[in-house]
């Protein structure tokens, strides 16, 4: 079905494929014509995710070290990022605004809250991972516990560490999108509008950018793990 | 604080309870679309991922699926399907405006933890188990229905545990799409600034999941019970965060 209108020098004009009129979910002018939102949402959306992200690996890091040193506190660590990772996440957001507000810190520590259960699991099962043989030599060697942890353990578990870092990350980019309930959701405002205003041609360019956004970040770190961890190179996968 | 307060107010007030819009009937709209999705999924998905894990193939569908699940966000997958003209935003049946929508939605994401626990469960039945059961004479149905469903049944059982947190956390998400369920208190307490309503809403989603998770690790523990665990090696199913 095609409609065309006429322009005002008589000649007949095609409306654009996002018009009102052909609304197609698949359109290029779409693009050429609104890339400036795409990319401001899309800058809005790596924002939250990385400060998330960073939150969240910054209180795993202790969180981890003080659940492997004191193992009766270990259960209630593991308990309750667990039971943090049970609540929706539109039900989590507005649980926090009484604290933080109608911001963006509403959505960054909510998300960071749901990475900590992955990231704290997989530091402990990394560190877990390092063979006791490994630790005796580096005592042997006069390492004490500091340098141990940062020269021998921490790079030691760092495949296992990167592998929740990232799931954590992907699960966060989609998650991101929820944040539009306070309107901090990257392109999930622009999904938001989308459905608010039957707007095809957004809704669909945001779903698809949020999904290829996943994957890439998904691939840095695949490439970030294996730039960072030489030794492990012919059995990487 | 004042707002820990109003929300307390709201929580108590019998009136929110009642009626059409009536905490009562989101709730009951939200458990029951929940139990749907899950039951669909369950029937359609889980046979096909345990018989394949019987087989021992198709592995990597069981891997992918998870990965999937995981970078789809479920706020886009149910913004496109109301979008679509069909299912679109139509009433269907108990389940509410774009029930029919939503309900493709929570079975697409309860595949991931249903299929790849599905799938591990049996596959990851200890070789040497399987071997017994065939050097005993028993053909593939019999060693399957025999011997590897009993022994997968714990991982099984885990597997639906996650979905059906999973599925909850969804369900929610469906107001936000002006789908049913109790999301429609969070949004509208967001998008009238009625935030001691949003906020109820938020708290009775959170407690109803927390019931749900105790419910499914009561189910978990029961699924153990008298099995040996030197018979498979356990492998927990991925969660999937909160939709």
């Amino acid at each position: 079905m095609s409609v065309t209108l006429p322009a005002a020098d008589g000649s007949a004009i095609e409306p654009s494929c996002y018009s009102r009129l052909t609304n197609h979910w698949v359109c290029m002018d779409y693009l050429r014509d609104r890339h400036q939102d795409l990319a401001s949402a899309l800058v809005q959306h790596l924002q939250i995710t990385f400060a998330a992200l960073a939150l969240s690996i910054v209180l795993a890091l202790p969180l981890a070290l003080i659940a492997r040193r004191i193992p009766r506190l270990q259960g209630a660590i593991l308990g309750a990022t667990t039971a943090i990772y049970t609540i929706p996440s539109l039900a989590l957001f507005p649980l926090l605004v009484p604290f933080t507000g109608i911001t963006k810190t509403t959505v960054v520590i909510g998300l960071a809250l749901y990475a900590l259960t992955i990231l704290v699991r997989s530091i402990l099962a990394g560190l877990a991972g390092v063979p006791d043989e490994v630790r005796e030599s580096a005592t042997g060697l006069g390492y004490g516990a500091g340098r141990m942890l940062l020269q021998i353990e921490l790079p030691l578990a760092l495949p296992v560490m990167m592998a929740g870092l990232r799931v954590a990350t992907v699960s966060t980019i989609a998650l991101t999108t929820v944040g539009t309930l306070v309107s901090y959701g990257g392109l999930g405002n622009l999904i938001q509008d989308g459905v608010q205003n039957n707007f095809k041609a957004e809704l669909l360019a945001a779903s698809v950018l949020c999904v290829v956004l996943a994957f890439a970040l998904d691939a840095v770190l695949v490439l970030v793990q294996w730039l960072v961890t030489p030794w492990n190179r012919k059995r990487a996968a | 604080m004042r707002l820990a307060g109003q929300t307390w107010e709201y929580l108590t007030d019998p009136a929110n309870w009642q009626g059409s819009n009536g905490i009562w009937t989101l709730l009951l709209q939200q458990l029951l679309l929940t139990a749907t999705a899950l039951a669909i999924t369950m029937v359609l998905a889980l046979p096909i991922a345990m018989w394949l894990g019987h087989l021992g193939r198709g592995g990597f569908v069981a891997i992918n699926t998870s990965n999937i699940g995981r970078a789809v966000p479920t706020f886009a997958l149910l913004a496109i399907l109301v979008t679509l003209d069909h299912p679109g935003v139509k009433t269907f049946g108990p389940y509410g405006r774009a029930g029919l929508a939503t309900l493709i939605a929570l079975a697409l994401f309860a595949l991931p933890p249903i299929v790849t626990n599905g799938y591990v469960a049996v596959d990851e039945v200890a070789d040497e188990v399987k071997e017994s059961a065939r050097g005993m004479g028993m053909t593939g149905w019999q060693q399957f229905s025999r011997v590897e469903l009993p022994l997968a049944l714990p991982l099984v059982v885990s597997g639906l545990r996650l979905a059906l947190v999973q599925v909850w956390a969804t369900a929610t998400i469906a107001a936000l799409v002006a789908g049913p369920g109790l999301g429609n208190l969070i949004t509208a307490g967001f998008y009238q600034t009625n935030y001691p309503k949003g906020i109820a809403g938020a708290v009775v989603v959170a407690v109803v999941a927390f019931l749900l998770e105790l419910i499914g690790s009561a189910a978990e523990r029961a699924s153990q019970t008298g099995r040996r665990s030197t018979a498979r090696r356990g492998v927990r199913g991925h969660r999937t965060v909160g939709g």
